[in-house]
């Protein structure tokens, strides 16, 4: 751990896409917290760097009932699912309020998101007047996945390469402020638009836009959700259940040279955390809605302040200090070491006696933790074991009485409860790993609800680094089918 | 009295089929306000938050603690995953009188003390209160809890009493397939469910209702049949193939001092004079004493101690004192019925004895008391140190004597300590015929404990049932 330095971090973003700059690297994306300039007005005073307008072009009608949510153990919008189209305000309105906007914040990145309808001459004016209102750069929507695709623009465009970058290429030529060109999930390869965008000329990227959904069905109507008027239409699907996808992508883009260009990171950012990981995978900026609409703009403000403290304490004056930085440690699963080796450790002491380690490394990994230091550790084959059932079985069949007694019930609460161990959870319960078994998988790790309580500690194995293409290197990746 | 009228209608009818067992006891309306229950149920939303904290252990410690082994997380789950039918049914399998449970289980001494959230420096998960929340939804629903008739197996038994043990066996036996009888020897069934649990946790409608639901399975229960001669023995042997005893504890303890027996409250309405714990609670639980005036004491440090005195403080008492021989460190009431009654204003004598009852000159009572010191060979009273406390009424609540008197005539039920002796596997008395569960074979413990007992005798039964029928196969 590098000392933590004693000037705070600078978080201010310059010339990004080679233009664009704003006081941190948090911007809201295109979406109902921008749809106008007052919003974004008040976004600029809670502590949002950047805004990119809510997408302009020929107004739209939506719908009414436009949003539906995924919760999850009483967790709200863990996903979240939107039916709305492009801004419904005429653009004479929206860019006159751009304009407003620049006036009185001129530090601040107002990007004009736009999206019309698939002509040299359409997209050349929305440009020039985008501009002539003062915007600091463009963001071409060909990612919006609903509504918009019907009408031959939004992801009818992001999926189809020769499109993106034909239209990249209408908009070069005439703009004069940074172009990026926001990425639709909803292609097999993300790259191939990437490389359009590049090819049209596009000054950087945002990935990514909203992933086709159907979040639910209402088991009562049988009705899927959002429901209009008894039906349904697929959405666009965001929110903290994204980001893994997101990163993903953003990698992928990154890592390719014939994509990669500067990238505003976009897909489940709700934490200053979230925005680390994207920007330690190349993005110079990120775009956040989900979690605005949840709480509202007030987010930020530990966005911003919990960036900086993580910055600090990693020693990183800048973002581009980081930017970049763990893209290098994602590789092709070839490229893994095989003789790399891990085990599970079980900490007694931090061990509650929950035995979900132990249902799960039985039943859905490979049976090595064991519930056996009281009636005797072994190691080795699963036969040698009680199984889960026959356990639980032996429990139901048991006596037990309730402890009415001051003395019952110290046997049953007291310090020496459970009778063995010198841990605060009944050595029965405290689960045993068979390390000769141990796969390293981590499963465990992920399912015990106590922090640190499971590690992965590395063991040796005697062996020097091999992947497994240096493993196979001159004979047949797969093996022959034995046909008998 | 209210009350008491459709009690009569109610006996007058005894079982008829068309009378639905909870609607023929009214609530006496102050009661009910004075006996408010204690916790709120929980919220739906409330519920599925709760429900989601579980950590869903394996071999979950909490279903190892509960006597009747509730598969706990199996339906705290389904609460979280919008099933309540199927947690109540979850429930259930385990426990037939789970509403019950989950209003009068001393939680703390059980699943919830068992809770590895305790470990984990969080609240345990309030899994009484989930399991209330799924039985009252079961409850309401009207659901019967046999959806089918098992098929007749030939087996006939005779359960005695109609308290938990009783109802917990008579369910079992006839969810599969079995003839049950159930004898109450008073107009009421449920036994200290009905009886005797303080009203804000578990009312006499709610109790009854469960009781409902169990003669809704086709068991049938002949109330006002005391069994207590050896004729009347004689007749049930020659009808049943087993009989189960569930009879319970016999009266109080009395104090055996001086004074007692001449002081003995002896009409309902009358308040002032000696009156146990049990007469109490079953009293204004039905409605026969709605107040209380005055100062009361009573005697003793136990649950149902504490459960007289809260109840006499709500009846309106001026003051309530509960005098015991020990001190605070020995009370064996469970810690959080202690803290109640200190909540509800009950004060405390320690180390103290009552000696003798007189009356005083303004027609109260005059209860004289010994101080009392550990002695070298146990408690020895202090000479010299006499106190006369001026009160209305003594309430005693030093535990419930067994009874030896009617199981004498069990003929082969042997007893050890005033306890029919089982085996503890399967109820099985030393009479193959007999087997016995509940408070006549622990001494008094929960209700939760009588109701695993009575499953358990209830599968003892069948199993003996079933090697019967083999060997007369053979």
């Amino acid at each position: 751990m590098p000392e933590p330095m004693r000037v705070e971090p600078d978080l201010r973003v310059t010339n990004f896409a080679g233009g664009i700059s704003s006081p941190n690297p948090f911007w809201l994306a295109s979406a109902p917290p921008t749809n106008c300039g007052e919003q974004i007005m008040r976004a600029f005073d809670a502590g949002w760097g950047g805004a990119v307008w809510k997408t302009i072009g020929a107004p739209v009608t939506n719908v009414t009932s436009r949003y539906s949510s995924i919760d999850w153990m009483g967790q709200r919008m863990m996903g979240f699912n939107n039916i709305e189209l492009i801004s419904d305000r005429p653009i004479d309105v929206n860019l006159r309020e751009i304009t407003e906007v620049k006036k009185r914040y001129p530090a601040h990145a107002v990007i004009a998101s736009l999206m019309v309808e698939s002509t040299r001459e359409a997209w050349h004016e929305i440009v020039a007047r985008s501009e002539d209102a003062g915007a600091d750069g463009l963001e071409l929507n060909f990612g919006c996945p609903h509504g918009m695709s019907e009408r031959g623009m939004g992801s009818a465009v992001g999926q189809v390469p020769e499109y993106a970058e034909m239209i990249t290429a209408w908009v070069k030529e005439k703009a004069r402020t940074p172009v990026l060109v926001k990425l639709t999930p909803n292609i097999s390869d993300i790259r191939a638009v990437a490389r359009a965008a590049k090819r049209g000329g596009a000054d950087g990227l945002s990935a990514i836009n909203t992933i086709n959904s159907i979040t639910g069905i209402d088991l009562d109507t049988l009705i899927p959700r959002p429901n209009v008027d008894g039906k349904s239409s697929h959405g666009g699907y965001c929110g903290p259940a994204v980001k893994p996808i997101a990163l993903n992508m953003v990698q992928q883009v990154m890592a390719d040279a014939d994509s990669a260009l500067p990238l505003s990171g976009i897909g489940g950012i709700a934490t200053w955390a979230d925005a680390a990981e994207f920007i330690l995978l190349g993005c110079g900026t990120v775009q956040v809605c989900t979690a605005a609409m949840h709480y509202g703009y007030r987010i930020v403000e530990d966005m911003c302040d919990g960036l900086a403290n993580w910055m600090r304490a990693k020693g990183f004056r800048t973002i581009d200090d980081f930017r970049g930085l763990s893209l290098n440690r994602v590789t092709e699963w070839k490229h893994l070491n095989l003789n790399y080796k891990i085990v599970a450790h079980i900490d007694e002491q931090k061990c509650i006696g929950c035995d979900l380690c132990h249902i799960a490394c039985w039943d859905g990994a490979h049976q090595c933790i064991h519930l056996d230091r009281v009636s005797g550790p072994m190691d080795g084959h699963v036969e040698l074991h009680a199984t889960p059932a026959s356990r639980e079985s032996e429990s139901r069949e048991s006596i037990t009485v309730t402890p009415v007694t001051r003395r019952e019930r110290e046997a049953a609460f007291g310090k020496h409860a459970g009778g063995h161990g010198p841990y605060p959870t009944p050595l029965a319960r405290i689960p045993r790993v068979d390390e000769t078994e141990c796969v390293g998988c981590n499963l465990c790790s992920c399912v015990c609800p106590v922090e640190n309580c499971i590690t992965m500690v590395e063991v040796s194995t005697g062996l020097p680094p091999e992947t497994w293409e240096e493993r196979t290197r001159g004979t047949a990746c797969v093996a022959e089918p034995q046909i008998t | 009295m209210r009350y008491f009228q459709s009690l009569i209608l109610y006996v007058s009818h005894g079982f008829d089929e068309d009378l639905n067992l909870s609607s023929m006891f009214v609530e006496d309306r102050e009661i009910r306000e004075r006996f408010a229950a204690l916790h709120a149920p929980l919220t739906a939303q409330a519920a599925v938050v709760e429900a989601n904290r579980c950590l869903n252990c394996f071999d979950a410690p909490c279903m190892v603690a509960c006597p009747t082994h509730i598969d706990v997380p199996g339906f705290i789950r389904r609460i979280a995953n919008d099933n309540l039918r199927g947690s109540a049914r979850k429930i259930l399998e385990s426990n037939v009188l789970a509403g019950s449970c989950s209003r009068v289980c001393p939680v703390e001494v059980l699943c919830e003390g068992s809770c590895v959230m305790h470990r984990y420096d969080r609240p345990p998960i309030q899994i009484a209160q989930l399991q209330r929340h799924a039985m009252d939804f079961f409850h309401r629903s009207g659901e019967p809890l046999l959806l089918q008739p098992a098929a007749e197996i030939g087996l006939r038994v005779a359960c005695v009493g109609s308290g938990p043990a009783s109802l917990a066996c008579a369910a079992e036996l006839r969810r599969q397939g079995a003839r049950v009888t159930v004898l109450e020897r008073r107009a009421l069934p449920g036994g200290l469910n009905t009886y005797g649990v303080a009203d804000y946790k578990l009312s006499t409608a709610e109790s009854l209702l469960e009781v409902e639901l169990i003669r809704g399975m086709g068991v049938e229960f002949r109330l006002n049949t005391a069994v207590e001669s050896s004729a009347q023995l004689a007749a049930l042997e020659a009808e049943f193939d087993y009989i189960f005893l569930g009879v319970g504890l016999g009266a109080m303890q009395r104090l055996n001092i001086p004074g007692e027996e001449a002081h003995a409250i002896q009409r309902m309405h009358q308040t002032s004079g000696v009156l146990n714990a049990l007469e109490l609670i079953a009293a204004y639980k039905t409605g026969h004493i709605t107040r209380l005036g005055g100062k009361i004491i009573v005697v003793g440090a136990g649950n149902t101690a504490v459960d007289a005195a809260v109840a006499a403080k709500r009846l309106g008492a001026e003051s309530v004192t509960i005098l015991y021989r020990r001190a605070e460190t020995d009370v064996t009431a469970f810690d959080f019925e202690f803290a109640h009654a200190r909540h509800e204003g009950i004060e405390f004598l320690w180390r103290r004895l009552p000696v003798g009852i007189r009356t005083s000159e303004d027609d109260r009572i005059l209860l004289d008391t010994l101080a009392v010191r550990q002695g070298e060979s146990g408690l020895e009273t202090v000479p010299g140190s006499e106190l006369t406390l001026h009160c209305d009424t003594v309430i005693p609540a030093i535990g419930q004597s067994s009874l030896m008197e009617m199981l004498r005539e069990f003929s082969g039920v042997v007893m050890q300590q005033g306890r029919v002796t089982i085996d503890p596997d399967t109820g099985e008395t030393s009479n193959r015929k007999f087997y016995a569960g509940g408070d006549c074979t622990n001494g008094g413990r929960e209700v939760v404990d009588a109701v695993a007992d009575g499953k358990r005798a209830a599968l003892g039964i069948l199993k003996a049932h079933c090697a019967t029928k083999e060997a007369a196969h053979a």
